[in-house]
């Protein structure tokens, strides 16, 4: 008698161990092999350019007002521009954005207004836009959950017959969370068209890698769920763009989830709040600088002709108009409703809420008396 | 106990003995029938259609693609269900007992009671999370758990609990129905109770309690698999001369505030039985709402006959754990009648 055992694996068994690259951080092609991706057409990587610089400025410019305490607290996506941008632009409109708390670049590179992306960190309420308008899931606050979201999402698209893939953003902390390994393997076994982008960017706040991860690198984690993982240079929004689209390509074919891990380095603190000296040193941070992924478009795009000065100066000017908004809708204060607090509770209304919103209306009318 | 049925006299058909089980099965399958985004998931509620049947047959009849066994995870379950409901359908997942609710617990706190809210009402989570819960079946430990309390204490979540079986065809169906997401508890110990009755059937509005025995010397607040042994209890105290009035609470969130108080006032005695521990549980927030909105209509103070605070029992232990009609019986006698 004998044990049925299986005869070949369903995808390569583990990525390649260099991280998938067209250029580098010199601005030259690196000649890694890229395992069958094409890099983004020149016109297509100047767009992206220029949405990199927008949102750097954004990121830098929201920074420096939560500083000044215009905002509660700010989770920067500084220097990990070309996961946000790259991944978010390859998707369609119709498809489905999951995002987390550090992907406010990705919400701005969807088109959601600044004000709305804000809301949450300025403190007026939780979600500040119509998921519906943007297909844009609320930005994720409890870490993973949104991967089971994306994965549900993409699971009655397909039981639908709806050509609508899902994209979520996760981070090396996240993976360590028993919500992820559950939406891997939900994707995986119902074959969703899911994209998971999972943003290495070396600390969950103040945890280094090494104490998160014994893996040799987290894209291993999909052969383990039947799925196909790749790992890329995160920094290089050329290959952060081509593996999106290859991923996304695959899902709408039917083909199923893809795991793709985008290695990267959080060049700020964890959020205004955290104190990164305790746990990594300056120099650390400066070796990543070299790594930068605006600076080496630059050089590439420049080297290819397609970027000169009046352009790139178009550019900044755009990144500063952008601020300026930002600016200005974050130096207005925002308007609350105490009456909102009770008012999306329930589709169904509820006596006690009813009561307990007249007792709050009569304290604000007895207050409000001179 | 009575129902009302939704089809008129001439035409219902002939009533046959039901179980809460069938009650239940006949709900899903006519929700499924009804609106083509219901789904039904959960672990091993396909093929085997449940570990307590509920939802045998389903997927034979409507197909894997609307009621499959999904990989065993809870939080993946609710985790999905979110996503789907996101995408504009109505999913009805099985956690197959109430302790292994738990690895769900965050999905549910966190998202499927906040969402609405979160999005100012741009995305509703119209989803239904069965929990077969409670004791009294010889379950061995993590089967005989009573979650209501953690459920009832989140903001946006939704909580019934049926004792018949013409309530569980009628509650679940609104449950599905509902814009709302519902926690929606079923009582083990319940499920293979039988009632004479024609489906479909439409009983209460689903944030109603329902007076179930009607008495004027005290009210006895129960739900779910208490109704029965509050029953009892008041069928003891008629011996006695003792008139109990029994409401099935039916909804625990929301708490119809009215029927309760309507009662109290009347009876002006009331006590509130469930299996759950005491401290910190359910029977305390009604104790208290009940008594704010009707304490100089009440002679006694209201009284919780509940479970232990102890860790749910073995089975060979269960009968000293839960409350039983004797121990209503002795727990009303320690009022002072006199008053």
């Amino acid at each position: 008698m004998t044990i049925d055992v299986p005869t070949s694996r369903s995808h390569r068994s583990l990525p390649q161990l260099q991280p998938i690259s067209f250029i580098g951080a010199d601005g030259q092609p690196t000649g890694v092999p890229t395992d069958g991706l094409t890099i983004p057409s020149d016109r297509t990587l100047l767009g992206l350019y220029q949405k990199m610089v927008q949102v750097r400025r954004f990121e830098a410019q929201v920074t420096h007002l939560t500083r000044q305490g215009r905002l509660a607290t700010y989770p920067s996506a500084a220097g990990q521009e070309a996961i946000e941008v790259g991944a978010t632009t390859a998707l369609a409109p119709g498809d489905w954005l999951f995002p987390t708390y550090r992907d406010s670049a990705s919400l701005l590179t969807r088109g959601v207004p600044v004000t709305e992306i804000l809301s949450a960190f300025r403190g007026d309420w939780h979600c500040g836009f119509d998921p519906n308008e943007y297909h844009t899931s609320p930005a994720a606050t409890p870490l993973a959950t949104q991967t089971l979201h994306a994965t549900g999402y993409a699971m009655a698209a397909k039981l639908k017959g709806e050509d609508a893939c899902t994209l979520t953003f996760l981070g090396d902390g996240a993976s360590s969370e028993g919500d992820t390994h559950e939406a891997f393997n939900f994707a995986s076994v119902w074959q969703t068209p899911t994209v998971f982008v999972l943003a290495n960017n070396q600390y969950a706040i103040s945890t280094p890698l090494r104490e998160q991860s014994n893996a040799t690198m987290l894209a291993d984690r999909a052969a383990g769920y039947g799925m196909p993982g790749i790992r890329v240079d995160g920094n290089d929004i050329a290959a952060v763009f081509a593996a999106v689209t290859a991923a996304l390509e695959r899902a709408r074919n039917g083909e199923g989830p893809t795991l793709i891990e985008c290695l990267t380095y959080r060049m700020e603190s964890h959020t205004n709040s955290d104190d990164p000296t305790k746990y990594r040193d300056a120099e650390e941070v400066e070796h990543w600088k070299q790594f930068d992924p605006i600076d080496r478009l630059e050089k590439h795009l420049r080297t290819a002709r397609i970027l000169d000065d009046a352009t790139a100066a178009d550019i900044t000017a755009s990144a500063e108009e952008l601020a300026t908004s930002v600016r200005d809708a974050m130096n207005t204060d925002a308007e609350v409703d105490p009456s909102e607090l009770f008012a999306y509770v329930y589709a169904n209304p509820r006596a006690n809420l009813a009561t307990q919103q007249e007792k709050l209306e009569a304290e604000l009318a007895t207050a409000a008396q001179p | 106990m009575t129902v009302t049925t939704a089809t008129t006299a001439e035409d219902a058909p002939t009533p046959v003995s039901v179980t809460m089980t069938k009650a239940l099965n006949q709900a899903l399958r006519d929700s499924l029938s009804d609106d083509e985004n219901v789904l039904v998931f959960g672990e091993d509620v396909g093929r085997l259609g449940g570990v307590f049947r509920v939802t045998e047959g389903l997927r034979k009849e409507f197909g894997p693609e609307r009621v499959w066994d999904s990989p065993l995870a809870e939080s993946g379950i609710v985790g999905t269900a979110i996503g789907m409901a996101m995408a504009g359908m109505r999913p009805v997942v099985e956690m197959q007992f109430d302790a292994y609710a738990y690895p769900a617990f965050e999905q549910i706190v966190s998202h499927v009671a906040k969402m609405r809210n979160r999005t100012k009402g741009k995305v509703s989570l119209p989803l239904t999370i069965r929990i077969p819960y409670a004791g009294d079946i010889g379950g061995v430990e993590h089967h005989s758990d009573s979650s209501e309390a953690y459920w009832c204490s989140t903001p946006g979540l939704t909580v019934v609990t049926p004792s018949n079986p013409a309530d569980a065809y009628s509650l679940l169906r609104d449950s599905i129905a509902s814009e709302d997401p519902v926690i929606f508890m079923e009582p083990k110990s319940r499920y293979w109770m039988k009632d004479e009755l024609s489906l479909p059937v439409q009983t209460a509005p689903m944030d109603r309690a329902q007076v179930v025995r009607v008495g004027s010397d005290v009210t006895l607040l129960a739900y779910g698999p208490t109704v029965r042994t509050a029953l009892a209890a008041a069928e003891e105290g008629a011996e006695h001369g003792l008139a109990i009035e029994v409401i099935d609470l039916r909804s625990l969130s929301p708490f119809d505030d009215e029927t309760v108080s309507a009662s109290v006032r009347k009876t002006t005695r009331a006590a509130i039985i469930h299996e759950a521990a005491q401290f910190g549980g359910y029977g305390a927030e009604v104790a208290a709402r009940v008594t704010e909105a009707n304490f100089t209509h009440l002679s006694a103070p209201i009284l919780r006959i509940t479970g232990f605070d102890v860790p749910y029992p073995s089975p060979k232990l269960e009968e000293y754990f839960l409350p039983t009609a004797e121990r209503i019986l002795d727990a009303l006698e320690s009022w002072d009648w006199e008053l």
